[in-house]
């Protein structure tokens, strides 16, 4: 009777476990047939009556039942959660195309990007970072660097002056000449001078009444002509990449004694010969030279015992080069198009 | 300076070296040579030929018929229509089958049915620059000189198979004014020799004296002055060799007298000038400065104004000529000339230099005066131009040079020590090497040593006023020697670490963090119009308030940029302006930059330069977005940006006061910023008048002075430990007087909460329903803790009641 009852038990729980859809109705399964007050429970209560042989083998079956029905509705289970797990997964499925949500950034002014390089390659030789007023006494401007008043070479920069004495600095030498002077003397002098300046110049794809500058200078004993090379190759290499090559050319700067033009390996064909070097496969980017006697004389230091080297480049011209510019007045305009391009930090 | 390489090549053997390869040299050794130039633009077939005939063209009134003879047996029929062209005349013609400049090709062709085989040219049709031509030659065709032969070819009695290389001459290398020059720099280039012309005169007329006499007034500005007097000239066309090599180097020929002078000028270097004797006053010459306001009417008929630094030529009664600069009209050499006074002087290069800028008047020979002139051409070229007078003008040369010499010059000696080069270069040249190259300049030496090593005495020729110190020496040898042979080394010295100043690490600092939150870098221009100037409040105040006025420019290129700066704001609001009108609306910029301040009305210091930070916001924040609308900026959004970088730049004390009266912001949303006592700048919103002007939408602003924000900045900070005690927190909303600021507020909270009271942040501010007129309700949340132990509830609320009671009794606020 009993026998027939939890076979009956077993038959019925697996036939509705087969309709179980959901977790809930799994767990009321459970309740019902195996909980603590379930029906296996109750008809466990009539083992009283069973007689003493009998029991034992009720009671294993009823074991073996309740084992069975539970590994079963654990399958369910297991078989359940997984489906619902994946259908919660596919519920959540989102346009991974979409655009993200706006977080703000913004860079640098070209400008600034290439001074800076240039600044941290020159720390990296040990240079220090001078700077000077922009408005400048014609004496540090021109005098202190061999360009006296009625001087020829006060043609090749026209200046706006402000007064007789006073005016936009033409370039950032008048900070090396003040740099000189505040160091009494002292050796070694390493650094370079990046700012604005100013020149009387129409504004055009080329020109600008302002621009930026960055120029250089080294002072100590023995310091050669084939360092100030060694200084620039080294520039050129971190700044414009390994394979750089740069050419010395003879020039003139009243403050430098020889002044030489520096070239480097056109960028653009990498020596070739294209229209930006015009077929010469050479890029001019740098003025440089030996530091004139007269100038280390008139800073307070002994031109018979210490020579250097002075270097002024472009951050205008560099950045043109460097990012294909070609108009240098797209600098000064910020037209919001042109700055946007610049976004690296 | 433009140099024929035919011209050039008759003073050193340039055989061997193409036009080109000179070029190459020349540059990579100093001078930069801008263009080679080809004198032929692409003239083939082109002969003189000789106009047997003219006749009208039957159906063509502008037309004539020629009958050529070209050298060979049959004669040409060539249809012209140049005016000028007549029976008698020799003219270059275009044979059937030559090419012309701009690709044109001569054909048989049939003229208004008549047969013309070739064509009569023009210079211009010649690719001659007929700005260089005489006027005569200018219209139609050219007429050639009677003495060449019918038949030949034009091209190189044209000088067309010359080249012109055109030197782009440095300040220092006016030495290279000149085609000796250049011979001797060339000469020192390929280690040939230089062919100095012959300087020989044949002195045939009566002595000079008395008829002419020279004295100088102003021993300042001339230092030598030499003249001498040629009868019996003949003025004509000079021959066309002559011409040929003016025109290559860009002067118009005129006659045979002026275009001596001129040729001696480009050969040698010294600028000369002939006067019509007959105009010189008793032939007497006085230079001396000119009288204030004393007039002369220079050869280009312009009367000019001199003043008392000007150097004038005068015959004791007049002036007869500017100088250096340019002659007189009065004393113009004409075709009735018939004696020639000839000049040839050394003036000092900084009078002359004035007086060109003074006058505007640039000339040929003030472009060489003013930089230094070689003293010794003074004689050469007087020579050279007197002997050529008597070749092609055929004068008579009076006996003897009248001249007033005040002063000479002696080559100069300077020493070159060969140690003390390779020290210099870096390198190791030999004694020979140096001494091969001193040769090749020309520069005599004479060599000396000891122990120590060598030493030139080196007698730098006077041409060369460049070279006065041993460096200038040095540089002499490395170019020669070639700046690709100095060797690529570092310097050896004390290693020294390379850094940034605070300061300048700090600026860097400010540009990133802005950017990191979505600002832009901008820059602007220095120089802006004084209108623009004031259009807003400085950040140091205002400008008619002050004492500080925009600084302007002695001469500004433009009335929008004839001051310098003393705000950053305008130019960023032109800046917004320009893009809106390219339709993009929405700007966040900044720039970090100077102003410039001074009190004096006249400069006699330099000016107070001002580092400042501007920003300006306009438009949108976050642009449409599927997820978010368009946020229009607003002050919180600009106040929030500031709050930021004060807080990554470790500026404590901020603190945002009203202010209402700030030029160009709007009254009631401006904000003073202070660190501290001390105020730092300001941040709003523009006034609407303001923005009306710029064209702007509603538009947010900042300015501060960095210096004294960086002087508050707290470099590092000492750890704090982390709190040990659990924190208690407690809302607080209050209803208080609508226009009560939120400042007030929270300090008043924070003085009541104690040390106990870690933090006070504002979560809403509301007003509308639920909340009287005039009033707003304002809550907060507070955290409580003490770092000693764990606070209780008893012991907070207590604290807590007490900040409400403050609250009632100092703003009659309510608890909500
Ligand atoms: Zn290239």
């Amino acid at each position: 009777m009993m026998r027939e009852q939890l076979e009956d038990l077993r038959t019925r729980v697996l036939a509705e476990l087969e309709q179980v859809d959901s977790l809930s109705a799994l767990e009321d399964l459970r309740v019902k047939y195996i909980g603590k007050k379930g029906e296996l429970t109750e008809i466990l209560k009539g083992m009283g009556k069973l007689s003493p042989e009998e029991r034992p083998v009720i009671g294993q079956l009823a074991n073996e039942i309740r084992q069975k029905l539970e590994q079963e509705l654990e399958q369910k289970k297991d078989a359940l959660e997984k489906a619902q797990l994946e259908a919660r997964l596919q519920e959540e499925t989102i346009d991974v195309t979409l655009p993200g949500r706006p977080v703000a950034t913004a860079s640098r002014h070209p400008l600034t990007q290439v001074i800076e390089e240039v600044e941290d390659i020159f720390i990296g030789l040990g240079f220090e970072v001078a700077e000077g007023p922009e408005v400048e006494t014609d004496y540090y401007n021109f005098e202190a660097l061999n360009l006296p008043k009625n001087h020829p070479a006060r043609d090749m920069q026209d200046s706006f002056y402000i007064t007789e004495e006073i005016l936009m600095r033409t370039h950032t030498s008048p900070v090396q000449a003040r740099t000189m002077e505040r160091k009494e003397g002292k050796v070694p002098v390493k650094i370079i001078c990046p700012g604005k300046v100013y020149r009387r110049d129409d504004d055009d794809a080329t020109h600008s009444h302002q621009f930026t500058q960055i120029e250089g200078l080294m002072i100590d004993e023995g310091i050669r002509m084939s360092d100030l090379k060694g200084i620039l190759l080294t520039f050129a290499k971190e700044m414009f990449g390994p394979d750089q090559k740069i050419r010395l050319r003879p020039s003139f700067f009243p403050f430098t004694e020889p002044s030489v033009e520096v070239d480097i390996s056109c960028v653009m064909c990498g020596g070739e010969g294209c229209r930006t070097c015009k077929q010469t496969g050479w890029i001019e980017i740098l003025g440089a030279g030996m530091v004139h006697p007269r100038v280390l004389e008139m800073s307070g230091y002994d031109p018979k015992r210490y020579t250097g080297f002075a270097f002024g480049m472009g951050p205008d011209r560099i950045a043109m080069l460097k990012f294909g510019i070609d108009d240098i007045r797209h600098f000064y305009t910020n037209d919001l198009r042109f700055l946007e391009q610049f976004n690296r930090l | 300076m433009r140099v024929s390489y035919k011209w050039l090549s008759e003073y050193i053997d340039l055989s061997g070296v193409t036009p080109e390869e000179l070029a190459e040299k020349i540059t990579r050794s100093g001078i930069e040579v801008d263009v080679v130039e080809p004198r032929n633009r692409g003239v083939t077939n082109t002969v003189v030929g000789y106009v047997e005939s003219k006749e009208k063209h039957p159906d063509a009134d502008k037309l004539n018929v020629c009958t050529v003879d070209v050298g060979e047996t049959e004669k040409l029929q060539i249809v012209c229509g140049a005016p000028n062209v007549d029976a008698g005349q020799k003219v270059p013609v275009a044979l059937v089958g030559a090419k012309l400049p701009g690709g044109l090709k001569i054909k048989k062709a049939k003229l208004r049915g008549v047969e013309s085989r070739g064509m009569i040219c023009s210079a211009k049709e010649l690719g001659i620059n007929d700005k260089l031509l005489p006027k005569e030659q200018q219209d139609g065709i050219m007429v050639l000189p009677d003495s060449w032969q019918i038949g030949e070819d034009v091209i190189p009695l044209l000088g067309l198979d010359d080249v012109v290389l055109e030197l782009d001459l440095t300040p220092n290398r006016s030495d290279c004014l000149s085609m000796m020059g250049v011979a001797y720099e060339v000469a020192a280039i390929l280690g040939r020799e230089v062919r100095e012309p012959d300087l020989t005169v044949t002195e045939q007329g009566d002595e000079i004296d008395p008829k002419v006499s020279v004295r100088i007034d102003a021993p300042d500005h001339c230092y030598r002055y030499s003249a001498r007097l040629i009868e019996n000239v003949t003025l004509g066309p000079s021959p066309m060799w002559m011409q040929n090599r003016l025109i290559a180097a860009g002067i118009r020929p005129i006659n045979n007298v002026v275009d001596i002078t001129n040729y001696v000028m480009l050969e040698q270097g010294q600028p000369l000038h002939a006067f019509d004797y007959e105009a010189v006053f008793g032939g007497n010459i006085v230079v001396r400065l000119a009288q204030e306001g004393e007039t002369i009417v220079t050869l280009d008929d312009v009367e000019r104004t001199l003043d008392p630094e000007m150097l004038l030529i005068t015959d004791g009664d007049k002036p007869i000529g500017i100088a250096g600069v340019m002659g007189g009209a009065n004393s113009e050499v004409t075709e009735n000339t018939r004696t020639i006074l000839l000049e040839s002087a050394h003036f000092a290069g900084a009078s002359i230099r004035k007086t060109s800028r003074k006058l505007g008047l640039r000339s040929e020979a003030s472009l060489r005066f003013e930089k230094d002139v070689d003293p010794e051409g003074v004689m050469r070229a007087l020579e050279r131009a007197t002997q050529l007078m008597v070749e092609l003008a055929g004068g008579k040369v009076a006996k003897g040079i009248s001249e007033s010499v005040l002063r000479g010059q002696e080559p100069a000696v300077v020493e070159l020590n060969l140690n003390r080069l390779n020290k210099f270069l870096g390198m190791t040249l030999s004694r020979d090497t140096v001494a091969d190259i001193l040769r090749r300049l020309n520069f005599d030496f004479e060599e000396t040593g000891d122990q120590e090593g060598t030493v030139f005495q080196v007698k730098v020729p006077t041409r060369r006023q460049d070279i006065r110190l041993e460096e200038d020496l040095f540089e002499e040898v490395a170019r020669l020697y070639g700046y690709d042979e100095i060797p690529t080394t570092l310097p050896v010295t004390v290693t020294t670490p390379g850094s940034l100043t605070r300061e300048q690490y700090l600026r860097r600092q400010v540009r990133r963090i802005l950017n990191s939150m979505g600002m832009k870098e901008a820059m602007t221009y220095t120089f802006t119009s004084p209108s623009m100037a004031d259009d807003v409040e400085s950040v140091f105040g205002n400008l008619e308030n002050s004492d500080y006025q925009p600084i302007p420019l002695a001469m500004p290129m433009s009335e929008e940029r004839s001051v310098l700066r003393v705000n950053l704001l305008p130019h960023l609001m032109e800046t917004a302006a320009y893009n809106r009108n390219r339709r993009l609306e929405d700007v966040a910029v900044f720039e970090v930059g100077n102003i410039f301040l001074s009190e004096e009305k006249q400069l006699t210091s330099l000016p107070e330069e001002r580092l400042v930070l501007g920003g300006l916001l306009t438009g949108h924040w976050v642009g449409d977005h599927w997820l978010q609308n368009r946020q229009p900026v607003d002050f919180y959004l600009t106040r929030g940006i500031l709050d930021a970088l004060f807080e990554r730049l470790n500026v404590d004390e901020i603190s945002y006061r009203p202010v209402s009266g700030l030029k160009g912001m709007h009254p009631g949303r401006t904000a003073d910023i202070y660190v501290a006592q001390e105020r730092i700048g300001y941040v709003g919103q523009l006034h609407p008048e303001v923005q009306k002007k710029y064209d702007l939408g509603e538009t947010y602003v900042f300015q501060l002075e960095l210096e004294k924000l960086f002087a508050r900045v707290k470099d590092y900070e000492m750890y704090r430990p982390l709190p040990r005690f659990p924190a208690i927190n407690r809302d607080l909303a209050v209803v208080v007087d609508g226009d009560l600021a939120h400042a007030d507020l929270q300090a008043k909270i924070r003085e009541a909460g104690g040390k106990w009271l870690e933090s006070v942040h504002l979560f809403d501010v509301y007003s509308g329903e639920g909340i009287e007129e005039g009033k707003k309700s304002m809550a907060f949340s507070l955290v409580y803790r003490d770092p000693e132990k764990t606070l209780t509830d008893e012991e907070v609320n207590e604290v807590h009641d007490g900040v409400v009671r403050v609250l009632e009794e100092a703003f009659g606020a309510r608890l909500r």
